[in-house]
C-alpha cells in the first residue's frame, strides 16, 4: 500500500518507519526528502545524542525524525528462580550467563533461557554478538563487506550455541509474549527481549523486581542497543508545510514527552522530563541510562544497521541453523550476507 | 451489457429486418446475406464472452507474461530497470540452501496431504455408501471443515499441535499424557526432518470431507446392476468395491488429486497461521512472499512464482488433456 503510493508518486505527507537502514530502499529510490536543514533549524543535532544522528544517517544525510527509543539488549529474569538456583544477582558477562543457565538447569525445573519463534532467536543473537564482541566491533560488523570470518565472531557464535542449548524445545511454536510470560510466571529464568516486554509484564499484572527484574544483557552494560520509530518527509509530499509542522511536533521535547509514556518507550531526545516516566520503574531506569550518555549500537533485527535484504539473509541463516544445528554453516552464511551488500 | 446490444445490432441483417439497406457500392446482396447469417451464429457468442476473454487475457495471461519477463531479468530491486539474463535466476535458486529445503517441505506436505485426504475421504465415502443411519448428519459433519478458512484451521491446530514435552504438554500432547500414551508425545511440525507431515494434518482434516463427497457421489453413480452382476458371479463384497466400483471411480480420483495437489503446492495461509515465517516450515509460497514484500526483489519473487506455476501445471495440464480427449471420444 505504502510502497504503491510511493512508486506512483502519490506519497502521504509523512509515514512511520524504523530509523536507520530499513529506510535505505526508500532513500535509494529517491522517495524520501533529506531532513538535514530541518535538523539544523530545529536544533536536533544538539537535542539527540551525536551517535544517534550518526547512526541514522545515510551518506551523511538524515531522512527521518526519531520519536522514541526502544532498547533491544535487555535481559529479563525471574529473581525467585535465580535465588533458587543459587545465582547471585543477574550475570554481567556471557560466561556468567552460561554458568547461571547451567545452575538453573541443575537446581530447578524451570527453563533456563526462554526464546520464541525464529525472529526472537535473531533478537537473542544480536545481544550475544554485542556482549561478546563489544560495541565498536559489533558496530563494525554492519559495514558492507565486513569480515565475519574471524575467531571473535566464531567465539561469539559458540557462546550463542551454548545459550541455545538451554532454551525450551517447543520455542518454535511460541512468540515473544509466551517467552517473556514464562519469566514473570516463574516457568523460565531468563529471556532476552526488547523493552516492550515491560509493557507486556504490566498488562499481565506482574510486579517489577518481584515477578520479574531486568539488567542489560550480559556484556553490554553501558551500551544501548537501540531501535527507534521515526517519521519521514516523502519527496513531493502534498502538504509539505504541514508535514514539517508535524515533524517539528514529533521532534519536540513536548511531543516526545506526550507520546512516549503512552507508548512505553523513552524519548530519543536527551532532554526529556524524567517526572513523566516515574510511573513505570522500567522507563524511569531506562531514561536515566539514556540520559547518562551510553554508547550506542544499532539493532540489526529491528532494521537499524542493515537493509531488508541483508536482514532477510541473516534470518534465513539463523532459521537453517535452528533446523540443522550447523554452526559453521551459520558463520559462513553470515559472512556471505555481509559481502553481498 | 454492451454485448447484448451489439448482438442485437448484428441481427439486423437477418430475416427479421429484410428491408435493411445494403451499404457499400460493391456489396453483392446474396453473399452479404449469407455472411450475415453465418455471423449470426458466432458473433453474439463471441461478443458475449469477449469481455471475459479480454480480462483473462490481460489479468491472467498478460500477468503470466509479465511475471516471466521479470523472472528472466536481473531486476533485483524495484528501482532497477533489469535486463534479460536468461535462466540465471532459475538456476541460482537451486544453489542456495533455502530453496531446496522449501521445495522438500512442499513435497512432503503434498504427499501427506493428498494421500491422507484421499484415503480418509475414500474411507468415509465408503462407510457412508454402505448405508448408515443418519447419513445426512454425518455427511454434513464431515463436510463442515470445508467451510472454515485455512487461517482459522491453522490457529486451532497450532494449539493442538503444541510441541511442548510431556512435563509442560498442552494440546494433543497433553491428551496423550493423560491417556498414558506418552510415547505419542512428539514435536509435530517443529521436527526438523518430517515436520511438514504434521503440518499436513490440518489440511487433511479440512479437505477429507470434500473428497468424501466426491467419492460418495461416485459410488452412488455406479449402477446397482453392475454390483449385482458381480455378486451373482460370486464376487465378495470387498471384491465388488475393489474390482467393480473403484475402476469406475478413476475420474473422481483424478479430479480429487488435481484439486488437492494444486492447493497443496500453493499452500501459504495454513503455514503462516501455524508457524509464521520460519525456515522449519518454509514453503515456496512463503519464500516468494518474503522476496516480493520484504526483501523487495521482483526478479527472485517472479522466479519462484514461475516455478509454482510450472508445478501446478504438472497437475493441471494432464487433466485438461485427459478431459478434452474424453469429451472427443464421447462425441461431445
Amino acid at each position: 500500500m505504502l510502497e504503491g503510493r510511493l512508486q506512483s508518486q502519490d506519497p502521504p505527507d509523512s509515514f512511520q518507519g524504523h530509523a536507520g537502514a530499513s529506510l535505505q530502499d526508500y532513500v535509494e529510490a529517491g522517495y524520501l526528502a533529506p531532513l538535514d536543514d530541518f535538523f539544523d533549524e530545529q536544533g536536533l543535532r544538539e537535542a539527540y545524542p551525536d551517535q544517534l544522528v550518526e547512526q541514522i544517517s545515510y551518506e551523511d544525510s538524515v531522512y527521518s525524525v526519531p520519536v522514541n527509543i526502544h532498547r533491544s539488549n535487555v535481559m529479563w529474569f525471574n529473581p525467585g528462580l535465580l535465588e533458587e538456583a543459587g545465582v547471585d544477582g543477574p550475570p554481567e558477562t556471557l560466561d556468567e550467563l552460561v554458568e547461571a543457565l547451567e545452575a538453573v538447569d541443575a537446581e530447578t525445573d524451570a527453563i533456563p533461557m526462554a526464546v520464541g519463534a525464529q525472529w526472537t532467536v535473531d533478537h537473542l543473537l544480536e545481544s550475544v554478538l554485542l556482549g561478546s564482541l563489544g560495541t565498536d566491533a559489533y558496530n563494525a560488523l554492519w559495514e558492507p563487506g565486513a569480515d565475519w570470518d574471524t575467531p571473535e565472531v566464531a567465539e561469539a557464535l559458540g557462546t550463542f550455541e551454548t545459550i541455545m542449548s538451554h532454551t525450551q524445545e517447543e520455542s518454535a511454536a511460541e512468540d515473544w509474549q509466551e517467552a517473556s510470560r514464562r519469566v514473570s510466571e516463574g516457568e523460565a529464568a531468563f529471556n532476552i527481549m526488547g523493552d516492550w516486554a515491560a509493557g507486556y509484564f504490566d498488562e499481565l499484572g506482574a510486579l517489577p523486581q518481584e515477578d520479574y527484574d531486568w539488567a542489560p544483557s550480559p556484556g553490554t552494560d553501558g551500551t544501548y542497543m537501540w531501535l527507534s520509530d521515526s517519521f519521514t518527509l516523502p519527496a513531493g509530499a502534498p502538504n509539505e508545510e504541514n508535514a514539517r509542522a508535524w515533524l517539528a511536533l514529533v521532534a519536540s521535547q513536548e511531543g516526545q514527552d506526550l507520546f512516549n509514556p503512552l507508548k512505553g518507550s523513552i524519548p530519543a531526545r536527551s532532554d526529556a522530563d524524567p517526572a513523566r516516566y516515574a510511573d513505570s520503574p522500567y522507563l524511569e531506569s531506562a531514561l536515566a541510562e539514556w540520559q547518562a550518555g551510553p554508547e550506542l549500537a544499532g539493532s540489526f533485527w529491528h532494521g537499524v544497521t542493515v537493509g531488508n535484504r541483508w536482514k532477510n539473509d541473516i534470518d534465513t541463516a539463523v532459521g537453517l541453523y535452528l533446523q540443522n544445528e550447523d554452526l559453521e554453516a551459520l558463520n559462513a552464511a553470515l559472512h556471505e550476507a555481509a559481502q553481498s551488500e | 451489457m454492451s454485448a447484448s446490444t451489439d448482438s442485437g445490432a448484428a441481427a439486423h441483417g437477418g430475416p427479421g429486418h429484410p428491408k435493411r439497406p445494403v451499404t457499400g457500392p460493391r456489396a453483392r446482396p446474396g453473399r452479404f446475406r449469407r455472411a450475415a447469417t453465418r455471423a449470426r451464429t458466432w458473433l453474439p457468442g463471441l461478443l458475449l464472452v469477449s469481455p471475459s476473454i479480454l480480462l483473462i487475457g490481460v489479468f491472467v495471461y498478460g500477468m503470466i507474461g509479465w511475471n516471466t519477463q521479470l523472472a528472466l531479468s536481473d531486476k533485483h530491486a524495484p528501482i532497477q530497470d533489469g535486463s534479460f539474463v536468461g535462466l540465471t535466476n532459475f538456476v541460482q535458486l537451486w544453489q542456495e540452501a533455502r530453496w531446496p529445503a522449501a521445495v522438500t517441505n512442499a513435497v512432503v506436505f503434498t504427499v501427506v496431504f493428498v494421500g491422507g485426504a484421499l484415503f480418509l475421504g475414500w474411507l468415509l465415502g465408503l462407510l457412508l455408501d454402505k448405508g448408515i443411519r443418519g447419513e445426512a448428519v454425518f455427511r454434513t459433519l464431515f463436510l463442515a471443515p470445508m467451510a472454515v478458512s485455512f487461517i482459522a484451521t491453522g490457529v486451532v491446530w497450532r494449539w493442538l499441535m503444541n510441541p511442548a514435552p510431556a512435563e509442560r504438554a498442552t494440546g494433543l500432547n497433553a491428551l496423550f499424557v493423560h491417556l498414558n500414551l506418552d510415547f505419542l508425545v512428539n514435536d509435530w511440525w517443529t521436527a526438523p526432518d518430517l515436520g511438514m507431515a504434521a503440518m499436513a494434518l490440518p489440511a487433511v482434516w479440512q479437505l477429507a470431507g470434500y473428497v468424501m463427497a466426491l467419492f460418495l457421489a461416485g459410488f452412488r453413480g455406479v449402477p446397482e446392476e453392475l454390483r449385482e452382476a458381480a455378486r451373482v458371479d460370486g464376487c465378495s463384497e470387498w471384491g465388488v468395491y475393489w474390482r467393480v466400483v473403484m475402476p469406475q471411480l478413476r475420474p473422481v480420483t483424478l479430479s480429487a488429486v488435481i484439486i488437492l495437489g494444486h492447493m497443496s503446492l500453493k499452500v501459504f495461509d495454513l503455514i503462516i497461521a501455524v508457524a509464521g515465517q520460519q525456515i522449519v516450515a518454509d514453503v515456496p509460497a512463503v519464500y516468494m512472499w518474503a522476496m516480493v514484500f520484504e526483501v523487495r526483489d521482483p526478479a527472485k519473487g517472479a522466479t519462484i512464482a514461475s516455478y509454482l506455476l510450472l508445478a501446478v501445471a504438472v497437475f493441471v495440464i494432464p487433466y485438461l488433456v485427459w478431459t478434452v480427449r474424453k469429451e472427443r471420444s464421447e462425441g461431445r
